[in-house]
Formats: C-alpha cells, structure tokens, sequence
C-alpha cells in the first residue's frame, strides 16, 4: 500500500484504534485534514480553541483509559495546546498530541506560524518528536502511542513539518505490530521480596492507614486496592486525583486527606504508624508541612515511577511496579500470613479511635434559610445522578466542594486537574467524556470564574450534539483566592469580585442550549431533576450560592495535618 | 558532594537539550558536561559533574533515567573511576618567560602544540586539581586564554557502561 504522509497519519491512528480525536485545522495541517476528509472511520470533533481541543482529548482519557488524541496546527495552534499539555502531564494521562510544523526547510527561518513545538513543550511533555522524514511517520506514530500508555503515562508530542505529508510523495506503508525500546523498558511487576517485606511490617502495624493516589485510577487497579483493603481491614484514605478508585461509601473510606480533607483522614495520617501509599506522589497539597508528616510512620510507597519514590518524603520500602499487579501479589501474600481473627483485634483499638474523629463530623454544613450553600448543591446532584455520572470540575472551591461532597463509588469518574489546577479544564474535558460515553450523565461542576476561561466550547457542544450538563456554583467570587485573601490577608479582597458577569441563562441560548437559573434551595432538587430530564440538551444549571461560603476543613500552607482549621458549623470549631 | 554521572545516551537531535533543560527546570547545579558519540555512532556517551546532597543526587539519576533517550547511567563517584580533562591554554611568552613557561610544561607533562614569537599554546590533560595547578603555577598576566573541556569519566576494572 503506498500512501502519502497524510494518508499516513490516518491509517495509524486506525491501526492504533483511534475512534475519536479533537482538533482544529490550520496552515501546517492542511494535507492531514484532507486526508481525514477522505475517510470515515476517524470521528473529528472540531473545538472553538486549541485549548479546548487537548483538554477534551484529556477528558476522554480519564473516563476512557484511552489514550487521547489532538490535532493542532503550528504556532498559535501549538502554544494555545500548552496549557492542556501541561496538564495532562501533571496528572500522568496518556496522550498523543500532533501538531503542525512549517515545512522542514524553512525551519528555524522564522515563518509564518513558526515556534520552536519540541522546545516549547519539552519540559510538559512525557516525550517528544519531531517527524524530519515521511519514512520515519508511522514508526514514531507507533512510539508515541506505546510511549504514552506505558509505565508512567503521559501526554507525548509529535510534530509533524508540513512537506512530510506532501500528498505528492507517496511511500509503501506498515504500521509498526510492536515496538522496542533499548533506553525504555517500563517495570512489569514489582520485587516480590520487597511486596513480602511490606506485608510483614502491614500485619505488625497498630495503627496503618492507606493513602491511595491518582495512579490507582490510572493504571486500574480499583479492583485489587478494594481486595486489599477487605483483606486487611484497613482505614483508607485518598488524595483529590484518586477518588472514586475505592468507593466513598464503604465504611472503611476515611474521606479525601490534605489540604481540604477530613478531619479523620488527616488525623489517620498523623497518628498512624505504618503508612501504605499507593499510586500518589506526596505532593504539597497532601502533605502540609514535611516535617510534621506521618511524624511516626514507617513509609511503603508503591509507584511505576522510580523517581516519585522518595522524591518529598523518605520512604522505608519502596516498590517499583504498576499498581495493579503489585496490589495483586500482595493480596495473596496477606491472605497466606493473616491471621484474620487476632489481626483484626489488633486494630479495635486503632478504629475506635478513627470513629471518634468521624464522630466530629469535620464536613458538616448547615442549609437554612433559602439562600443554596454550595455544599446543598453537590449533594443535590449525587442525588440526582444517583452518583453515578461523570463528573468533571474546574478548578477553586466548587473543585473541593464537589471532592467532598459527590463522594465517588467509580473509577474514572470524577475528572478534575490536580496537578496543574487549570481553570477552563471542566467544560472541555466533560465533552470528552460525554463523546466517549453519549448515553452516560456527565456534568461539569464549575464557577463563574473558571466557566468563562473555555465557555466557547459550548459551541462545540451544539454542533456535535453533546447533551452534558452544566452545574455552575455562582457565588460572584473567584471564591478560592477570595477565601485565601479573607483568611491570610485581613478581607482585602484583591482584584477577585467577578463584576459584569454576562447573563448565564441567555449565554447558554445564545448557543442554542438550555439555561436556568436557579436561586433558591427548595427549587434546586426539582430544578436539577428537569434538567438531566432533558437527555439530548445541555442545560447550564445557573445556581446561585452563598458568595461568602468557604472550603473546610483547611490545612494552613506550612501546617501538618494535625492542624486543621475546621468550620464554623463543625462540632471541632 | 561533587559527582560525576556518566551515561549512555541515543545519539538523537535534541537528547542533549533535554539533559540540560532537565536540570534547569528542576533546579539542579550542572558543573560541567561533555558529549560525544562513542565507538556505536548510534550511542552518545556524556559525563555530568553536579553538587548536590544525597537526596537531590538520587533523584538527578532517577530523573535522568526517566528521560527516554537515556540508555544507562552510572553515578561514577559511588566506585573507584578516573576523570580527566583537557585543557588548551594560550600563554603569552617573550624573552625569559619563554623558558620558564616550557619547564613549567614539561613538570606537568604537558606539551606546547603551538607557537609564536611572543606566545605558546599548551595542551594538557589530568584530573580537575592538576590543570588548576597548572593555571595557578602560571603568572595570570601571562595567560591570555583557557579552554577547558570540563572532565570525562570512566570506572576502574575490567567492567564497563555499555548495552
């Protein structure tokens, strides 16, 4: 089969099994477009911004496990697709993104919607390439897919210069059955002597707790996390990017740790001796001050990446390997050395005192009067969803709010950006879930700040048919900073009060959507059950809240865990 | 602590940027660094010298090894190696300097490649300390310029780096 560059990027993406990819067309890309024209296998889904083409891309990874797929042109196209690049790279989600490159002679000339692509996006991306000759495409096409898939995962980039996809040259094509890497060889399974190793010191354990991160999500290992924790009886907690991977209702789930999370779950870590962590990487939000962490703990930290072990936190048993398999073989080694009666004696005691701070009831929030507390609206959507819907969110107080409160029993589920925190992340990202799942709820928890950072995208919605919802906590505030300027800078409210906001009702119209406004708590139930009523409309849930509301518990930036400020509501406050 | 990490690299455009772009990113000293390709023209091997605490050296190698063009790495300061460096030093020298700077050579084995009536360029080669010496031996108004290749690395023994 001899085909052009084009034609041989297509063929790829099919031999890869795309079915879906999010793009917008430009100069550089001109050739692949129209080989994409010429076909139907591939679904494109044109954005109204570059950003929003590679947050979708992302979005349909998270719910899929798939990797994402964006097609940009060159300059602008590019560097308008850094952002979700870099944020698909700050949560590991595997991701191919091609962009368009001026033809190879005049790189480096400074031509018309040049930008150095690979340099720019190096220091965000898991890998990338940059295609010099036609004969090389399908080769690194098929790298770029195994690269951003295995091990770690992460978004990779291809940039591909436009004389490589001249129409005019054809070439014999074969895509690459499988590739090898001598300087790449992700880890298979983890040292069975070190998984021994950890469940010896996990069944001596008085007090351990479980913290478990975003690489359960990502590298699926829901299942043998939720073995483990049966097996062993222990308390389990969870950072923002891994909720949903244990289920929120179970009795043995402590709630989200951190900066934000609950006054049990923090008090578990602090308290605990044998900390279990799975899939996370110690990050600042989670950990509070380094010094007062697990202040007692002896560490076993499971992760793929060798470099996220002992990177902020010294661990005492690292094991290198995919969570899955790891959890698996340890497993059986819990089930061959519990002894299940005297084992869980041993921890009455340790969840005695667990119950006592659950007891505190950290989250508590009080709904009166007619005005919607925030925290009223994400329950009123669990329970409208029946919890079951794909929730994305932007990035500020509705973010935690919808962490706390949807309470996430599914993996892939609950699609956020923890890493980077971008604002504009929700509304492309739920569109990515929606093209992936169509018969599915998915709804975009966001604020009146971060909803206006991608709300062109509601374009993309109408021409495409994506029916998501939109739930959007309007409290006037870009309520995080405000909250942060209330607490650490005496109520000056500094450049965060969101005037001449547009009519939210008559946007979402104006795009040929639903819109409502919903302002009072008693309307809000039977308002939010209309609207997901309306299976082939986006509706925009106007919801107006309480604008002074703020996200608690909250650890204080430089605090340990113990140090929670809690709610006025809160039996602790 | 000082160390020289010695790795293996694909010899691909823009691996070397990387390296680099790596330890501005995260902050990290870099030293030196010297790259070349070796005997397999497919293959770079480079050799890194950084300062850092136990902590951040651990993760310069574990970070350096993610990197996908990066074949093998070994932190040569954990075992016995040998480093050495060239340096190329053009000295001025006239009248009795011209004796003096060539003894001076000859102590530290070095030899004169090039010459004029008023100037030498001597190439020398040996570890860190000893061109030190030597640039401190010579007078600094004598000296009218230095280039030096910062050290290449390789472990004593009979085992080597190699895929």
């Amino acid at each position: 089969m001899e085909l052009s560059g084009g034609e041989i990027f297509v063929q790829c993406l099919k031999d890869e099994g795309i079915e879906h990819i999010f793009g917008y067309p430009g100069g550089a890309v001109l050739h692949i477009y129209d080989a994409l024209y010429r076909q139907d296998d591939i679904k494109h889904f044109l954005t109204r911004h570059e950003q929003g083409a590679v947050h979708a891309a992302d979005g349909y990874a998270r719910a899929t496990g798939k990797p994402g797929v964006a097609l940009l042109t060159s300059g602008p196209g590019a560097t308008n697709g850094v952002t979700g690049i870099a944020t698909a790279y700050m949560d590991s989600i595997p991701m191919v993104v091609f962009t368009g490159q001026v033809p190879t002679p005049f790189i480096g000339s400074d031509a018309f919607q040049e930008v150095d692509t690979i340099g720019i996006t190096r220091p965000c991306v898991k890998h990338n390439f940059l295609v010099k000759d036609v004969r090389d495409m399908a080769t690194i096409i098929k790298k770029a897919f195994y690269i951003a898939t295995s091990g770690r995962p992460g978004p990779v980039v291809v940039d591909i210069p436009k004389d490589t996809t001249d129409p005019g040259i054809k070439i014999p094509y074969e895509y690459p059955k499988s590739i090898k890497l001598r300087s790449y060889n992700p880890v298979k399974r983890g040292h069975l002597g070190q998984i021994k190793k950890a469940v010896d010191l996990m069944l001596s354990a008085k007090r351990p707790i479980v913290y478990s991160g975003g690489g359960v999500v990502t590298g699926d290992g829901s299942k043998e996390l939720a073995q483990l924790i049966k097996a062993t009886g222990f308390p389990i907690t969870s950072t923002l990017m891994g909720l949903g991977a244990y289920p929120a209702s179970d009795s043995q789930f402590l709630g989200m740790l951190g900066m934000h999370g609950t006054y049990e779950a923090n008090m578990g870590m602090h308290e605990c001796d044998v900390l279990i962590a799975i899939g996370a990487r110690f990050d600042d939000r989670v950990t509070g001050k380094i010094k007062d962490f697990c202040p007692d703990a002896s560490i076993i930290h499971i992760d793929i990446d060798p470099a996220s072990i002992s990177k902020n936190v010294r661990v005492d048993i690292p094991i290198v390997g995919p969570v899955k398999r790891v959890l698996a073989d340890m497993v059986k080694v819990v089930k061959e050395r519990r002894d299940k009666q005297s084992a869980d004696e041993a921890l009455v005691p340790w969840w005695k005192a667990i119950e006592a701070w659950r007891k505190k009831d950290c989250l508590k929030y009080k709904q009166k009067g007619n005005t919607i507390k925030p925290q009223f609206a994400i329950e009123t959507l669990h329970k409208v969803t029946g919890g079951n819907a794909y929730v994305t969110s932007d990035v500020g107080q509705h973010q935690m709010w919808t962490a706390q409160f949807y309470g996430f029993d599914q993996p892939r589920h609950w699609l956020n950006s923890g890493g980077l925190g971008t604002m504009g992340f929700g509304l492309p990202a739920a569109m990515g879930a929606k093209v992936a799942y169509p018969d599915a709820d998915v709804v975009c928890v966001t604020g009146d700040g971060s909803i206006q950072m991608n709300i062109q995208e509601l374009a993309t919605c109408m021409h495409y048919g994506l029916p998501l919802k939109i739930l959007l906590l309007n409290n006037g505030y870009l309520g995080m900073v405000r909250q942060w300027q209330e607490f650490f800078y005496e109520k000056r409210y500094s450049q965060v009060h969101v005037e001449a906001q547009p009519d939210f009702v008559k946007l979402a119209e104006a795009y040929g959507h639903v819109g409502m406004r919903i302002e009072k708590a008693s309307e809000l139930e039977s308002a939010m059950v209309e609207a997901f009523a309306m299976k082939d409309r986006l509706v925009l849930m106007n919801v107006i809240t309480e604008p002074g509301e703020n996200v608690y518990p909250m650890i204080v930036a430089g605090k340990g865990h113990h140090e929670m400020e809690m709610s006025p509501e809160s039996e602790l406050s | 602590m000082r160390h020289i990490i010695s790795l293996l690299m694909e010899n691909e455009a823009g691996a070397l940027s990387r390296v680099a772009g790596l330890f501005s990113a995260r902050g990290y000293n870099i030293e030196s660094l010297t790259v070349a390709p070796t005997e397999d023209p497919t293959l770079s091997r480079m050799t890194l010298v950084t300062r850092g605490s136990d902590e951040i050296i651990e993760q310069i190698t574990k970070q350096l090894h993610k990197l996908i063009e990066v074949v093998k790495l070994t932190d040569l300061s954990e075992g016995v190696h040998i480093e050495r460096e060239m340096m190329l030093i053009k000295v001025k020298a006239e009248g009795d300097q011209r004796e003096e700077v060539k003894r001076l050579v000859d102590i530290f084995r070095g030899c004169i490649i090039d010459v004029t009536d008023t100037s030498y360029i001597i190439e020398m080669t040996g570890d860190g300390d000893k061109l030190d010496a030597f640039v401190r031996a010579v007078h600094e108004d004598l000296i009218v310029e230095v280039v030096r290749t910062g050290p290449s690395g390789i472990a004593r023994g009979a085992k080597g780096l190699a895929l």
